[in-house]
């Protein structure tokens, strides 16, 4: 495998990452108003995700960094396309890490009911926005042969990519709702986890039929089998869920991520963004790939690093690993 | 027609003024918020390791005080820093393309190697009090401060290529990287580095000073010299006159190696910061002007001159010659062409002349007031440790009032030195290496987003700015809130007699169930 080709496999799996970690954390932030009965209760949820949604966002950070130094074309053609979305997504997750923060800092429930708007706007956008770009970017945007966007600021907005958005808006409630029942104790486990049965058949219908589209449109014969695998991790995830074992469900949908990042990514290759306008305008994998030292250097980083990253946030996870409860919640102490 | 048009020839406005607006509100914003994140994570990490070896409740409570006002800082520098690693993109696609095989590597370097343990270790030391052992959770603080310097490191050196670009060679018109090492090490970012540190510092020991200061003046009217609450004061008084006073110094040597490089990789910039029009031998130092500096004869408005001193300041030698504007001119046209390149991409500016003299009031007040407001900052360090020198507290309200507006200073010293240096490096924004890497370049003009509409640029700085300007309120009611508040609103129990022993042991261990800290 060529250099290229692996770097945009790297890429594939820091989305797949960004999409799986802060896919249960917008969940949770989603959901507050739905799960939490009492402030107690929403305490509960926001510590559930507390000392880990900061590095969980530094996936996407990555992704986009990565993608800057692997595949210049790429990023600046996307970014630049995808302008308003991204905005909107930037805007709601500056307001959503605020938020965390500084949303217990005053004893008020009037400060703490704003911030909570702000977390859910925060929740809600960032994965309508990121949905939508993606999906946007495995199907093709209208470029120029600049790699420059043909059309309105909006032209990205379309029934397919719309599906894009909800398939990640979906996938967050229920994986959001999944991570709950596996972080707390008590009454709010046994909603979340009802709530996330109730809800999968429909929330995850998008991200289903998103894998269609994409299939029937750029998919390769092989990447009927990660399809394939993605529908059936998903049943296998609502099963366990629905048998009280939190754990497998919560695994089953990152399978379903997995298979469904793959499944688009596959059919992404070897294009990295497509054009609409006119097939000899797309960027490809060899296109617009950084030089072959540069790719040389960033794999000796993410060679260290990668492994680095997944040992200590992995073990982030395990000293935080005890369920939360409303019997955890320390009183208020804020001047 | 704003929605659509990419430039306004109506006289409207043009996309890439807006794209420029936009790129200096958010990095000098951020950049309020990265130095005092540095320099107090670093401060705190120490106050913690202080409270390990000696186990003084003093040095804890520094370390939840202080380390309460980082975290408040903290989280604003982390989500501005996000708009930071997507608007080279999303506003300057053109420039993204010509530099990616260089300028990307340090941006990915920074995401991998800095943001990953600075953003993992933060969760860990904020929530992990009562959940890691106390050796594991202090190495928690000191992951996540270095992690910071860093990043502060890499994004130095992707800015220091800009200023100066150095391992690459030019492949069909763009730089292609040759060695990473060169970027790393480029001579630019080993001097950008320390003088940047150094101002962090400053940031944070005039903050310390400031705050400390009014506490340990109001505590010293109405507690015994032995009260432990003042002596927190009075350490942290101390700690940050030194650190203010250190930092200048290193300031004064960093800035001066930087000056030094400047002259001979961007001689139109320190021009510029002197507003020296014509070639001088030897050139002497304008201390200020009355007037327009930008005026052609701008010798003329120059007020209070030290001979001989700028050309001690760009060759370390009295007597040398320093270039003026007028010369350096020709110079530049020569080399770089007097005309913009017909390119319908440019817009107004195709085939146009091209201006090489920066905005001469901006560079040369900009330079001015990045020292004159640092070394103010290092005065009041000094006077701290002065007037609270063995135990003494000054009586008079003007010690805290000016200890409060004093932390002011550092913060806009840094921010007028980027301006400066920003702004001064302007029309370029890759500035040709003078002694090396033929046809490295990219005049500012040319780099911004060739398709994005003004309307989209236009509602992107709208909005960022509005909500920079919101945040900018909350974050200092909450600092203003819990600096006054003072240790006892971070520290539970604190300042109250210690419960006998034996009492509230039931209570304990019920207790024990309870998250030390949560949000």
């Amino acid at each position: 495998m060529d250099l290229a080709t692996f770097w945009f496999i790297v890429i594939a799996v820091l989305w797949l990452g960004y999409l799986f970690l802060e896919g249960f954390d917008f969940g949770v932030g989603m959901l507050l108003p739905v799960l939490a009965r009492d402030e107690t209760e929403r305490r509960v949820m926001v510590n559930t995700i507390g000392p880990v949604w900061d590095g969980n966002e530094v996936w996407l950070l990555v992704a986009g960094g990565a993608t800057f130094a692997a595949f210049p074309g790429w990023y600046a053609s996307l970014f630049s396309t995808a302008y308003l979305p991204l905005l909107l997504v930037l805007l709601a997750l500056i307001g959503r890490g605020v938020a965390f923060e500084y949303r217990g800092k005053v004893d008020s429930p009037r400060w703490r009911a704003t911030w909570d708007r702000v977390i859910m706007f925060g929740s809600w956008v960032p994965a309508f926005g990121v949905g939508l770009v993606l999906s946007a970017n495995v199907l093709g945007l209208p470029l120029d042969a600049h790699g420059d966007r043909v059309g309105s600021p909006l032209v990205m907005v379309r029934w397919e990519t719309l599906l894009g958005a909800l398939a990640l808006v979906g996938f967050c409630l229920v994986h959001g709702a999944a991570f709950v029942a596996l972080k707390t104790e008590g009454d709010i486990r046994e909603r979340a986890r009802r709530l996330a049965v109730r809800i999968a058949p429909v929330a995850l219908a998008p991200l289903v039929a998103l894998l269609l589209v994409v299939q029937l449109r750029a998919g390769e014969g092989w990447t009927w089998v990660p399809l394939g695998v993605a529908l059936l991790a998903a049943g296998a995830a609502l099963v366990q869920l629905a048998r009280v074992r939190e754990g497998w469900g919560f695994a089953f949908l990152g399978v379903a991520v997995a298979a469904a990042v793959t499944t688009l990514f596959g059919a992404l290759y070897p294009d990295v963004l497509p054009s609409t306008v006119d097939p000899a305008n797309s960027l490809t994998v060899h296109g617009a790939a950084s030089s072959p030292y540069t790719l040389t250097v960033m794999t000796w980083v993410a060679a260290f690093g990668t492994p680095a990253v997944l040992v200590y946030q992995g073990w982030t996870y395990w000293v935080f690993r005890r369920r939360i409860g409303t019997r955890h919640i320390p009183p208020v102490h804020v001047p | 027609m704003v929605g659509l048009a990419r430039t306004g020839d109506d006289g409207g406005v043009d996309v890439l003024d807006v794209a420029r607006w936009q790129f200096g509100i958010t990095t000098v914003y951020h950049f309020l918020m990265v130095p005092l994140t540095i320099s107090l994570s670093l401060l705190v990490a120490g106050m913690q390791t202080a409270w390990w070896r000696t186990g003084r409740a003093k040095y804890l409570a520094m370390t939840k005080f202080w380390g309460k006002l980082m975290l408040v800082n903290f989280a604003m520098g982390v989500v501005t820093g996000i708009v930071q690693e997507f608007q080279f993109g999303m506003a300057w696609s053109s420039y993204s393309r010509f530099v990616g095989d260089v300028f990307g590597a340090p941006l990915a370097m920074e995401g991998l190697v800095a943001f990953f343990v600075e953003s993992t270790f933060l969760g860990l030391w904020i929530f992990g009090w009562d959940r890691l052992p106390r050796r594991v959770h202090l190495a928690c603080a000191w992951a996540f401060s270095l992690a910071t310097m860093a990043s502060a490191y890499f994004i130095l050196a992707a800015n220091s290529w800009m200023q100066h670009p150095v391992g690459v060679e030019l492949v069909d018109g763009r730089p292609r990287l040759t060695s990473i090492w060169a970027v790393l090490t480029n001579n630019t970012v080993l001097a950008a580095f320390p003088h940047t540190i150094a101002g962090a510092f400053a940031v944070g020991g005039s903050f310390l000073v400031g705050i400390a200061a009014w506490h340990l003046w109001r505590r010293h009217r109405t507690t015994p010299a032995d009260d432990q609450d003042r002596q927190v004061w009075r350490a942290s008084v101390k700690l940050g006159g030194w650190v203010g006073v250190v930092a200048f110094a290193a300031l004064a040597v960093s800035g001066d190696l930087q000056g030094k490089l400047m002259f001979e990789q961007q001689p139109m910039k320190m021009a510029a910061a002197e507003a020296l029009c014509h070639t001088e031998q030897p050139a002497s130092f304008s201390v200020f002007a009355v007037g327009d500096v930008g005026r052609p004869d701008c010798e003329n408005v120059k007020s209070l001159t030290v001979p001989a001193l700028l050309s001690f300041l760009a060759k370390n030698d009295f007597s040398s010659e320093v270039k003026g504007i007028q010369d350096l001119l020709p110079e530049y046209q020569a080399k770089y062409g007097a005309n913009y390149p017909d390119d319908p991409r440019l817009g107004e500016l195709s085939g146009k002349p091209i201006d090489y003299v920066p905005a001469l009031p901006v560079t040369y007040w900009g330079f001015r007031l990045m020292i004159g407001f640092g070394a103010v900052a290092a005065g009041m360090g000094l006077l701290a440790l002065w007037v609270t020198r063995r135990g003494r507290v000054p009586q008079g309200r003007w010690f805290p009032a000016l200890g409060l507006l004093a932390i002011a200073t550092p913060f806009l010293g840094n921010s007028f030195g980027w301006i400066f240096t920003e702004m001064g490096r302007q029309p370029f924004v890759v500035v040709p290496n003078p002694s090396g890497v033929d046809g490295v370049w990219m005049y500012t003009a040319q780099a911004v987003s060739s398709g994005v509409t003004v309307g989209e640029m236009l509602t992107s700085l709208i909005a960022l700015t509005t909500v920079y300007g919101v945040l900018a309120c909350v974050e200092f009611y909450l600092l203003r809130r819990y600096a006054r508040a003072g240790v006892a609103a971070v520290l539970p129990g604190w300042g109250q007699p210690k419960p006998a022993p034996g009492a509230g042991d039931a209570d304990d261990r019920e207790q024990d169930d309870v998250l030390a800290f949560a949000y």
